[in-house]
């Protein structure tokens, strides 16, 4: 079981919790100016780090999105920050290659 | 929605008002239904200082912008369901205006007010064996050092989803649940409540 500090609710049971998959993707802002290749990798590539993973989860409770930054060996939770706000300065999003 | 006189009891099918008439002595959960004449969804923005004085206007009841807090004067209750998110519910009948008010008083403010009133069910649950018939139903912490009077909170009993509010130290809850889960929600506390000796009493206004 994790224990994970919302935003608003405080810490929760993870059951109170869904999983929302790699968060700080931002959706291309043309579309029709991308390859093939480029929207596929918008759609369907996802960072998959031995570490440090930053990542979107919703409150069942207040129904509100946040991020967390998880780490994906230990699962130690060490930031969790509202939508729309930057990781804490010492977190770096994990290798993926550009 | 339905007019007030075809409205139903989400719990109408277990005889409540007969088996009321049968009170245990000494019960150690006392469960009931309560009646809720309004229910209200409110969303705005807390930080925006015209939102919180409008709505406390027309409701009577501060805006409670402390997470997972609610307050309660008479028959009203305001509760906190996220950062810019409430649910405003009166007991009586006859408020068939109250969001007509509110939409006057939030006019030119960015808002939402949605009528919810047939959406969820009420159960009172009370006595002093009450919050350990939830703690078998729910991952939440109720320890009055964190959940006390006035306190609420959106979790889980059983396998339903419920609104939990703790209107006193007693304890007395109030448990909002959807209207289709009443009979579950009902079903699960009678059975829960069992071994602690439980009366059931006659049907209330959320107080
Ligand atoms: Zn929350």
């Amino acid at each position: 079981m994790l224990l994970i500090e919302c935003p608003w609710c405080g810490p929760r049971d993870d059951q109170d919790f869904t999983y929302g998959g790699e968060a700080h993707i931002a959706r291309p802002e043309r579309p029709e100016k991308l390859s093939d290749e480029q929207w596929g990798d918008y759609l369907f590539m996802r960072s998959n780090p031995k570490g440090t993973h930053l990542e979107r989860w919703v409150c069942n409770g207040c129904r509100r999105w946040f991020n967390v930054c998880r780490d994906t060996v230990t699962d130690e939770i060490t930031a969790v920050y509202r939508m729309g706000e930057k990781p804490p300065g010492a977190i770096k999003k994990a290798g993926r290659k550009s | 929605m339905p007019e007030k006189y075809q409205w139903q009891s989400a719990l109408a099918t277990l005889g409540l008002e007969a088996r009321a008439l049968a009170p245990v002595a000494e019960p150690g959960v006392t469960l009931s239904e309560r009646r809720v004449g309004t229910q209200l969804v409110i969303r705005g923005d807390a930080a925006e200082a015209e939102f919180a004085a409008g709505v406390s206007s027309v409701l009577g009841l501060d805006l409670p912008t402390e997470p997972k807090t609610a307050h309660r004067k008479g028959d009203r209750t305001l509760l906190w369901l996220g950062p810019d998110e409430w649910l405003a519910v009166v007991a009586g009948e006859g408020e068939d205006r109250l969001a007509v008010s509110l939409a006057e008083a939030l006019v030119d403010l960015h808002h939402a007010i949605a009528d919810v009133s047939h959406s969820r069910a009420v159960i009172g649950l009370e006595g002093p064996r009450a919050r350990e018939v939830l703690m078998k139903g729910t991952n939440v912490d109720l320890h009055p050092r964190v959940f006390a009077e006035g306190s609420c909170v959106q979790a889980h009993l059983g396998r339903c989803h419920m609104l939990l509010h703790q209107l006193d130290a007693a304890p007395r809850y109030d448990i909002y649940v959807h209207r289709s889960f009443a009979v579950y929600a009902w079903s699960w506390l009678s059975d829960a409540s069992r071994e602690y000796g439980l009366s059931i009493a006659s049907s209330g206004a959320v107080r």
